[in-house]
């Protein structure tokens, strides 16, 4: 009989066997865990109430993402008391649904926001982000006082949308077509727009001039996401009532 | 540099390097709105530049027949000198992003300067500039000396380098505008993600065809890792990396998974990046640099099988201990820890098969701060896997997750075990490259060594510190029943360990500055007409009767 060493002996001879033996062997791990979440139901929640991003809410995300505001806030509230204390119900599969890519985050330099929405008032996020130390003397947060002067490139959105959408968010054509003036509208609530998107988003959408300017900037679209976290579905609190 | 391709290669270079140079302007054209624009103007002019240096030599005496007598190690040297320049860089970032925590006003009221865009800039260029080069360039060199062959040919190395150093201006120019995935470890955008995977498929063949010249029957294990290395790193990209862009005018892309089944891809390659970038990778690099350096063989054969299978196995099980406690399923959290803490053995296996190599050398280890580089890594990899494990099982993770126990651990591993073991490789490989009897200064390879070292330490001390304590302070309660600390209280207790760690960091900078000043003189003082030593042909006396 060969042994496990006089085997090996062998296969080190061969190139292409131990190409073979690396993938398979490393194969394994990624697919028995990986695999099955796609399809195992109890992986995400139903949420029937759970509704998707608006064009100016995910122009907002997309700053998040490219300021990089993940590698210090996490969006995941663990399943531990203090955690649920502090910062609101823990945080379901299901109201990450629609988030391509995911923003959990890792590290907490600053606290978790997961439950933001709501939690302060559009003028205090807008102060925060012109200069966090104005509100939080502490705080080590850099200043973002250019999301202000930058104006929002909606012209695209309607391209965001319909990408969105080949990877299985179930925005319409109507939104898609719209998504421009959506835009505009959501944060500018004087202006014929503004109705569009409370129909096609339905009536709790928030419709504000979030950042506050006389044109629609940058400031705008990352308030209009900050007040959406943790807001898209009940299914967290819902849970929580239930468990208690 | 160049010389050393035959005509036909040159040509074949002249005719890839127009072929980017259009792609370069296409994108540049389509995208003249966006950042992608600007990366098509970056990549026009960086092949245009290549052009020049191909030109340049154009008409230089081809690489006679005789050349397959001797090693290929102008890539190597090539790749050598650009690790050190991403090296300095990369920690000058990290330090800057340091200071940002001590000083947020280190911002400087610009979008490019700010924490979030930086961090990236140095993440990557640690990781994939220093790191990414570095073994590139000493995968060359070993599997040329462990086969006992030379390169099948000129053009693909330095392809593989090119290549990838494109990619990774790409990806840090493009943090710096704004443009990244978020996925952490994967920032760069679909288009450099394509670019790359065609670099890798490069790399790889040049790999097996090296490996099939080979006069050696056996494959000797440096090579084992980094064809691991090379496999599994792609395999992890692929998927983790797919997107659909908007447009294919726009750097922008939306990840094809998302919330629970991204984060599970998202950590299943990032835990992986460190296991099959940062572990497997530098381990074929102790493998052949620390026996050689000690003058000693390596101390178990059979050790070396079971870590290497070890851990390209259990490893890739172990990403889901990022997760614990979130909305991923508990099984898959159970299974990540169950592996995490087997993971153990092998590498343990190997750090102990590395120190126990060096029995008999310790003398050597004593008096050769190259060799005390790679000592010094084994032990931080040693020290880093077991932490690692330790962190893992899911109630110490409910401490530690979140805080800046992760950032020291993770520093423990890169400072300590991927910076060091480099630095020994690369100490050990310019003398031999460039033909000097020794480095230009020993002395500042020992100053570099301490500065490594005190760097490395106070940055983990100061980060195990802060982040217990941060843990700490955000699960207390006091005697009434609620919690003891706002989040901002833990935010003011941290700040002394942020000074400290920028402190450690600045060592380590130091450091690496020091480290280039030397390399850069060696090579400066290298005569050109040394002669060849043995180290340079593949032993025509030892051939196997084939």
């Amino acid at each position: 009989m060969m042994t496990p060493f006089g085997f090996h002996y062998r296969l080190e001879r061969k190139a292409i066997g131990l190409v073979l033996g690396i993938i398979l062997v490393a194969s394994i791990g990624g697919i028995v865990e990986i695999a099955p979440l796609f399809t195992i139901h109890q992986t995400v929640e139903d949420a029937p109430d759970m509704r998707v991003y608006t064009p100016l809410e995910l122009a907002g995300r997309n700053i998040y993402i490219r300021e990089g505001c993940y590698a210090c806030h996490s969006q995941m509230i663990r399943t531990l008391r203090d955690e649920v204390e502090r910062y609101g119900p823990y945080s379901l599969a299901v109201e990450s649904k629609y988030d391509h890519p995911m923003l959990w985050g890792s590290k907490r330099t600053g606290p978790d926001l997961a439950r933001l929405g709501g939690k302060y008032s559009d003028e205090w996020h807008v102060a925060h982000l012109l200069n966090p130390r104005d509100v939080v003397p502490e705080s080590v947060m850099p200043a973002y006082a250019w999301l202000a002067r930058t104006p929002l490139k909606i012209d695209d959105l309607g391209n965001h949308l319909a990408a969105m959408r080949k990877v299985g968010v179930p925005y319409t054509d109507d939104m898609i077509a719209n998504a421009k003036d959506d835009a505009y509208g959501q944060a500018k609530p004087d202006t014929p727009f503004a109705e569009g998107v409370t129909k096609r988003y339905g009536d709790a959408t928030n419709v504000r001039a979030f950042g506050g300017g006389t044109t629609v900037t940058e400031m705008d679209a990352l308030v209009a996401y900050l007040q959406i976290l943790g807001r898209l579905t009940d299914a967290a609190h819902k849970t929580a009532k239930a468990g208690e | 540099m160049l010389a050393g391709l035959t005509r036909n290669e040159r040509d074949l270079s002249l005719v890839i390097l127009a072929a980017l140079t259009l792609v370069g302007l296409l994108m540049a054209i389509a995208g003249r709105n966006d950042p992608f624009g600007v990366h098509g103007a970056i990549v026009m002019v960086i092949c245009i530049l290549a052009i020049f240096a191909v030109i340049a030599n154009y008409y230089a005496p081809e690489p006679g027949e005789d050349r397959f007598d001797r090693y290929y190690d102008e890539p190597t040297k090539f790749g050598i000198v650009v690790a050190m320049i991403w090296v300095v860089v990369g920690l000058f970032v990290g330090d800057w992003v340091a200071w940002q925590l001590v000083n947020p006003n280190l911002t400087f009221d610009a979008g490019w300067a700010s924490f979030g865009r930086l961090r990236p800039v140095h993440t990557s260029g640690v990781i994939f500039g220093f790191g990414g080069n570095a073994l590139i360039a000493t995968s060359f060199y070993v599997m040329q000396r462990t086969c006992r062959t030379r390169m099948p040919d000129q053009l693909s190395p330095w392809f593989v380098l090119f290549g990838y150093n494109l990619f990774c201006i790409i990806a840090a120019s493009g943090y710096l505008m704004g443009v990244t995935q978020s996925k952490e470890y994967a920032e760069p955008e679909w288009y450099a993600d394509i670019w790359l995977v065609v670099v890798w498929v490069a790399y790889f063949v040049l790999y097996m065809r090296t490996l099939a010249r080979r006069k050696e029957p056996h494959i000797y294990v440096a090579n084992w890792y980094y064809l691991a290395f090379i496999l599994v790193v792609a395999m992890l990209h692929i998927v983790n990396n797919l997107a659909v862009p908007i447009s294919l005018s726009s750097v922008k892309s939306y990840s094809l998974f998302s919330g629970v089944q991204d984060a599970m891809t998202e950590w299943w390659y990032g835990h992986n990046a460190v296991a099959f970038f940062l572990t497997s990778g530098f381990l074929g690099m102790m493998y052949y640099y620390m026996p050689v350096r000690a003058g000693r063989p390596i101390f178990s054969y059979r050790l070396s099988i079971i870590s290497f299978w070890g851990i390209t196995f259990f490893y890739m099980w172990a990403g889901s201990h990022h997760l614990h406690y979130t909305a991923l399923p508990q099984w898959v959290q159970t299974l990540g820890m169950t592996f995490s803490v087997m993971l153990l053995v092998p590498s343990w296996a190997s750090a102990s098969n590395a120190l126990l190599t060096l029995n008999g050398a310790w003398h050597k280890v004593r008096d050769d701060a190259t060799l005390r580089f790679m000592m010094v890594a084994a032990v931080f990899y040693g020290l880093s896997t077991f932490e690692g494990s330790f962190m893992a099982i899911r109630s110490v993770n409910s401490l530690s997750h979140y805080t800046d126990w992760t950032v020291g651990h993770v520093h423990a591993g890169a400072l300590g075990w991927v910076a060091m073991i480099t630095f020994g490789s690369i100490y050990a490989s310019v003398p031999w490259l460039w033909k000097t009897k020794t480095m230009y200064s020993p002395k500042l390879v020992e100053v570099h060594f301490w500065l490594a070292l005190a760097g490395t330490i106070i940055y983990v001390f100061a980060m195990w510190n802060s982040g217990i304590i941060q843990g700490l302070m955000w699960r207390t309660y006091n005697e009434s029943g609620t919690l003891a600390y706002s989040f901002v209280d833990s935010l003011v207790a941290m700040h002394p360990y942020y000074i400290a760690r920028a402190i450690g960091g600045l060592l380590f900078l130091t450091g690496g500055v020091v480290a280039f000043y030397n390399i850069w003189m060696t090579i400066r003082m290298a005569a050109s007409a040394a002669s060849e030593t043995p180290r340079d042909r593949p032993v025509p006396a030892l051939q196997p009767a084939e």
